[in-house]
């Protein structure tokens, strides 16, 4: 059983003691442990099961690479599944529940799996559940979705209480990894004077070196590493920073970074997470090595750990995972541990060595301080059920003949190690194999490139494989080097780093080598996914040659630890199988993030009120203060109604349709798009955008236009005013004032960037506001205006400015509800009181406020098309019955050649008509008018289809616009409409409408025009 | 009349690692011409030299900045923000320009407090490298999810301007930046 | 994400400041042209792997439409130039030739 030592543990604070829990149940920790450290020392070993088996699992690791100690964490709205115990720092009140098993972590009914393992091999679900087809959906789809899944999602009615942010940063270097490499590089870039950012994803720096007993300068690589910091942190150019985590490289220099902020000391009110956005001349990875597993029969029971972690266990935290540990390994590393362990006064019974050799240093050590070594020897399995009781040995040459069993309540496997090349690789850095070594380090030829196309990521140390200490220091230097010399500076001097020489690993893969399918069938490469090298062997039986394929196959690596753990170990099973050499399998893809990040840091501040900008007109306050139902226009809030106590929409809708057509009606038109153009060629320039001719618009008269895209669809329409000869006031639609803009700019810059013309988008200067209806005029005499505002002085189509009420105020008579209207156009910090005072000027007029659905359904009454409604980015003017607005005399517009096309001037193109149900209903939105016969998939042929539809109060019935075969042809002929519901029959309920003219309301256009 | 007349929040002020203040009425017109040609003009109308690129001068009564090759925002008295537009289309009559009031499309923002906290809190909203934005540079931008411009008046004082209709979003912004317990220490 | 300097104000702006505008010198083709001129003028897009010509408005910014020469495949970008020319300037030519001696511009 695993237990806390007397003594040791440079990382906690034995003076102090906090309270935590696992699955409900109190434990003790001290500051500075892990979930993972403080969970055996209170002789929790067991942390989780695996996926596919529910193995019981303990923690294999003691970083990021972990597969098994994944756990939920908090509870109700804080509650987050799949932490890792590992990386989780403890903090007084910790709350943590085991994940993927029932009923309990102990004993669990899903470890049947286990029993079964023979018949769930790898591809299993791809060969079990295709037949008989309709079982997927009855029975293998819910039975994969109760068992699948790791962990449990938080409750979808809580939201995040914590918040989150965003740092955008920039930095000559930004350097992953506050090890030693990391921190020599950090120092020479530093003293250089480069604006640097280092970071460390735990929280201490110094990576390995402190526990591996290296001494750097002849110092204990602890006081050096304190030094480093705090010379480090003197420098003003220099972020240091712990708990922040390289996630991710990406083109140009940019780095995903993830910070930690609060999720060791909740309550401090601190953002929980910050995603750190960097743009990085260059990026030293700085990352490390880890260790990869051996893979023997029964190497994934608890118990069964990395040495390295092991180590880390007993030097960081004084814990003891087994009081009675068996060495595994190829290489002298692992050594490192037996010495640590006996140091430490545990019992190491004998170190297995699969070497047939073993002289090295740490070796002699070993063997001198009396502990037994076997050379050439492997294990051939692990006794134990939920816990490792004994080992036995075998030759690593052989089939695993048990030679001899050894008592023992912990394993310490080694099978070498793997440089984390993650952020060389994630922007396109190749790899290249190193035989010595057994892993994948960087092609240093081949680099991720940037946008000088140069690399610009460059390893240092163990990342770049140099794993000892004394070279990771020269290869630091090294590194750094290179990045200074871009600067035209050089580095300082080279800290020399001592460590134990080590003699060469040997690759080993299979232990013993010639193990039988049965012992290859319990041999673990994937935990997590309970993937084995059985299952890749058999992948590569069955054909599957590409890496990627066998990975998606069998899942291999596809676990949330993304395969740090044996990736290597899979892909040289594979070479194996496959008869080919490791380089030319290759590897997977490594793709960012290097450990999950939360979504809360990818959202950052964008949640609730500032989820996204939202527009607001300068009457907005008025509208919020009068009860609008809102309805959103793009970011725009606009008011869809102002309802009255008790009204409901329709009823307040219908309200202000009336209202307006028999008095007056106010609407806050703010939003429309309004745009200068001037200069001597802007009536040429609005003649090419709109399809009608502009440059003939007399000073003082507005005109309606359409604007096509150059592809000829209908992009935007709206009114133009002619401020003066050479300046006009162009209106867009809402939605299309950005986009016009941007369009216009698009041409002046790009095609006709000779032509002298400047534009200004103004939307924003202006509140504007329709007063519409038949007392419109009377409400503006009674406000007064100091001029001419009578049918003759201002007619329909005109514009003046001047005071009105005091305001100053641009007067547009035109009109898209028919009525007589006026828009008039006043500062937008005077938009509110001009609101208001037109309101007390309306009360004997009884003027109402209308909303975005009154405006709908009396510009549908009239038969105005509306952008978006009618369009949908496939229709040309032409459809719209819009001919009279496309002019004749031009030789050229944006759109003219589309609209010559074939498929353009196609008389079968569906065309605008107005629809008047029979029984006066409203036809459903977005309905088809059928056709007889059914097309190639079987559906009923349509006709036509809704464009807009509505009650109107005015008419006292449903009225709709619809796009329908020759319709402007087809004048009161009756068509059948789908709708969703079905009849008694259960066929599908239609309705009948009648083709009819577009323009149901005032069609002579008398009431607009006085 | 002046009578009414409201910036978008009405003054609305926030404290945290640094302080934000809606700055108020301020006469902003735009004005987009040859540079070059209209420098006289510029000089002549509102006392301030024509600014280089990226440049906002500031001179007794009015600053100019430089907002992109063929456009200068002059920042004046609100009141005076009429006068302006006919001034300058007066000192330019002949040369191809467009002047326009573009006061109330905008809305003005202070933040004071210390330099490297106000760095730090608008480095959390905008991909503009902060650390190289000395006073006197104007930084056209993005403030999250909407345009905006960035300068700094003194060390401990900047001034951010964004269009009137989300100037709620960007004061929430800056105000969510600036609480007291983000501090990054970056700057 | 990628970066541009933008040759109007000489921001080095990241890509969320930029918005993109597909291919580079299109030659207009309206009223009168050929079926087959205006097809290729506004859908046909050879879609090359290596270097492109292709347009970037500062739209979060100073506004202005510029043009860059960038490698479809490295992301490596040879240039930015103003819009206003038919063509790719000599310089550009010779940066792209200083990095891809075998190219030419077809």
């Amino acid at each position: 059983m695993s237990i806390r030592l007397s003594t040791g543990g440079r990382l906690i604070d034995r003076s102090r003691k906090i309270g935590f829990s696992f699955n409900g149940k109190q434990m003790m920790a001290h500051p500075g442990d892990t979930l993972a450290s403080a969970l055996m020392a209170n002789g929790q070993m067991i942390m989780g099961r695996s996926f596919k088996y529910h193995r019981p699992r303990g923690v294999v690791a003691s970083g990021a690479e972990e597969p098994n100690a994944l756990v939920n964490l908090g509870k109700g709205k804080r509650h987050e599944p799949n932490q890792r115990a590992t990386l989780t720092e403890v903090f007084d009140g910790l709350e943590a529940t085991s994940q993927n098993h029932w009923p309990s972590l102990n004993w669990d009914i899903g470890e049947v799996n286990a029993l079964f393992a023979r018949l769930l091999p790898a591809g299993f679900y791809y060969k079990t559940f295709i037949h008989p087809r309709p079982f997927w959906k009855h029975v293998f789809e819910p039975f994969i979705r109760q068992s699948a899944g790791l962990g449990r999602a938080p409750d979808p009615r809580h939201s995040d209480p914590d918040r989150y942010e965003q740092f955008y940063a920039h930095a000559d270097l930004v350097i992953a990894g506050g090890g030693i490499a990391g921190l020599q590089a950090a120092l020479a870039a530093g003293r250089a004077g480069l604006k640097v950012i280092l970071c460390e994803q735990s929280a201490q720096w110094g990576g390995r070196a402190p526990i591996d007993g290296v001494e750097i300068d002849g110092q204990p690589a602890a006081d050096w590493v304190d030094a480093a910091v705090a010379e480090l942190a003197q420098m003003p150019h220099v972020d240091l920073r712990l708990r922040l985590m390289a996630a991710g490289v990406y083109d140009h220099g940019y780095v995903i970074g993830y910070e930690r902020l609060g999720d060791h000391a909740p309550g401090q009110d601190t953002p929980r997470h910050r995603l750190w956005r960097i743009r990085a001349g260059r990026i030293i990875a700085a990352t490390g090595a880890l260790e990869r597993p051996l893979s023997f029969a029964g190497n994934d029971k608890p118990g069964v750990m990395l040495a390295s972690a092991m180590r880390d266990y007993v030097v960081n935290w004084g814990v003891a995972p087994g009081a009675r540990t068996v060495i595994v390994t190829n290489n002298d590393d692992a050594y490192r541990t037996a010495l640590a362990l006996v140091a430490a006064g545990l019992s190491v019974p004998c170190i297995v060595d699969a070497r047939p050799e073993a002289n090295g240093p740490l070796v002699q050590e070993a063997r001198a301080s009396g502990l037994r070594v076997l050379t050439g020897m492997g294990i051939a399995s692990v006794k134990g059920l939920r816990g490792v009781v004994a080992v036995q040995l075998c030759a690593q040459d052989g089939a695993g003949e048990v030679l001899e069993d050894v008592v023992c309540d912990a394993v310490a496997m080694s099978g070498g190690w793997s440089p984390v090349v993650h952020l060389w690789s994630h922007c396109g850095g190749k790899l290249t194999w190193d035989a010595a070594g057994a892993f994948f380090r960087p092609d240093h030829a081949r680099p991720p490139t940037d946008q000088k196309g140069q690399g610009f990521v460059i390893c240092a140390g163990a990342a770049d494989g140099a794993l000892l200490a004394d070279e990771t220091m020269v290869n630091a230097a090294k590194s750094v080097g290179r990045v200074l010399a871009e600067h035209g500076k050089s580095g300082a001097a080279v800290p020399v780093a001592k460590a134990a020489a080590e003699a060469p690993m040997q690759p080993v893969w299979v232990m013993p080598a010639g193990a039988g399918v049965k012992k290859r069938a319990k041999m673990w490469l994937d935990f997590q996914n309970d993937v084995k090298v059985s299952d890749v062997q058999l992948a590569a039986r069955e054909g599957y040659e590409s890496v990627e394929h066998t990975k998606r196959y069998t899942t291999l690596g596809m676990a949330t630890d993304q395969g740090k753990l044996s990736n290597i170990n899979g892909l040289a099973v594979l070479a194996q199988a496959l008869d080919e050499d490791i380089p030319r399998v290759g590897t997977t893809t490594f793709r960012p993030p290097y450990t999950p990040i939360s979504m809360g840091a990818i959202a950052g501040e964008a949640r609730g009120e500032i989820f996204q900008p939202l527009r607001r007109t300068p009457i907005h306050g008025w509208h919020e203060e009068n009860g609008a139902h809102w309805e959103p226009v793009g970011h725009w809030r606009r008011p869809y109604c102002f309802p009255k106590k008790g009204e409901s929409h329709r009823d307040a809708v219908n309200r202000e349709i009336m209202a307006t057509r028999n008095g007056v009606g106010l609407l806050d038109a703010s939003t429309l798009g309004k745009i200068i153009v001037k200069g001597p060629d802007a009536g040429r320039f609005l003649d090419m955008l709109y399809t009608n001719m502009m440059s003939t618009l007399a000073p003082g008269k507005c005109r309606y236009g359409l604007m096509c895209s150059e592809n000829g669809f209908l992009i935007d329409d709206g009114v133009v005013a002619r401020l003066d000869a050479e300046s006009f006031l162009v209106h867009t639609t809402t939605g299309g004032a950005d986009r016009i803009h941007a369009h216009m700019e698009d041409w002046l810059q790009c095609e006709w960037w000779d032509w002298q013309v400047y534009t200004a988008n103004v939307t924003e200067q202006w509140a504007q506001i329709a007063v519409v209806g038949p007392k419109a005029r009377a409400v503006l005499e009674k406000l007064g205006a100091d001029f001419d505002i009578s049918a003759a002085g201002l007619p329909f189509m005109a514009w003046a400015e001047g005071k009105i009420g005091g305001f100053t105020a641009r007067a547009f008579r035109i009109s898209f509800s028919g009525e007589l209207s006026f828009e008039i156009a006043v500062p937008a910090a005077q938009g509110r009181a001009f609101w208001e005072a037109l309101l007390r000027a309306g009360v004997e007029f009884g003027i109402t406020p209308y909303g975005t659905e009154a405006l709908h359904v009396m510009r549908a009454e009239k038969g105005f098309i509306m952008i978006g409604d009618e369009t949908d980015g496939t229709v040309i003017p032409q459809d719209l019955g819009l001919a009279w607005a496309i002019s004749k005399k031009k030789g050229d517009y944006l759109g003219k050649r589309a609209q010559e096309r074939s498929h353009m001037t196609d008389p079968t193109r569906w065309k605008l008509v107005g629809l008047e149900t029979l029984d006066g209903s409203v036809l459903p939105d977005g309905s088809y008018a059928v056709a007889d016969g059914v097309n190639a998939n079987g559906q009923r042929n349509t006709q036509g289809r809704v464009t807009s539809t509505y009650f109107s109060p005015t008419l006292g019935r449903g009225i709709a616009m619809g796009l329908v075969l020759h319709g402007p042809d087809r004048m009161g002929e009756v068509l059948d409409f789908n709708t969703t519901k079905k009849d008694a029959k259960g066929e599908m309920r239609m309705i009948k409408a009648r083709i009819v003219s577009p323009v149901f309301f005032d069609p002579a256009g008398e009431k607009q025009n006085v | 009349m002046s009578e009414g007349r409201v910036s978008a929040l009405g003054g609305a002020q926030s404290q945290g690692l640094v302080n934000i203040r809606d700055i108020g009425l301020q006469g902003m017109v735009s004005l987009r011409a040859d540079l070059a040609q209209a420098a006289k003009a510029v000089e002549q109308v509102t006392g301030v030299a024509m600014p280089a690129m990226r440049a906002i001068t500031s001179g007794k009564a009015c600053s100019v900045a430089w907002m992109s090759p063929d456009e200068v925002l002059i920042l004046c008295d609100h009141a005076q923000a009429d006068g302006m537009v006919t001034a300058l289309s007066k000192a330019l009559a002949g040369q191809h320009h467009l002047a326009v009031n573009v006061s109330d499309a905008r809305a003005l923002f202070g933040l004071s407090g210390p330099e490297g906290a106000l760095r730090d809190v608008l480095s959390k909203i905008t991909p503009a490298d902060l650390t190289t934005l000395a006073p006197g540079e104007m930084r056209r931008t993005r403030l999250q999810q909407v345009a905006a411009a960035i300068w700094f008046e003194t060390e401990a004082e900047a001034r951010v301007i964004c269009f009137r209709s989300v100037a709620r979003y960007v004061f929430d912004l800056l105000a969510m930046s600036a609480h007291t317990s983000g501090a990054v220490g970056h700057h | 994400m990628l970066t541009f300097q933008c040759p109007y104000c000489g921001v080095q702006a990241c890509e969320t400041e930029l918005a993109a505008g597909g291919e580079a010198h299109l030659k207009r083709f309206g009223p009168g042209s050929s079926d087959e001129d205006f097809e290729g003028y506004l859908f046909l897009r050879p879609n090359v792997k290596g270097v492109h010509f292709e347009r970037w408005r500062h739209a979060m910014g100073c506004g202005k439409w510029f043009l860059a020469a960038r490698c479809t495949a490295t992301l490596e970008v040879f240039g930015t130039y103003p819009a206003q020319t038919t063509e790719p300037p000599p310089e550009i030519i010779a940066a792209i030739k200083a990095r891809r001696p075998d190219w030419s511009l077809s």
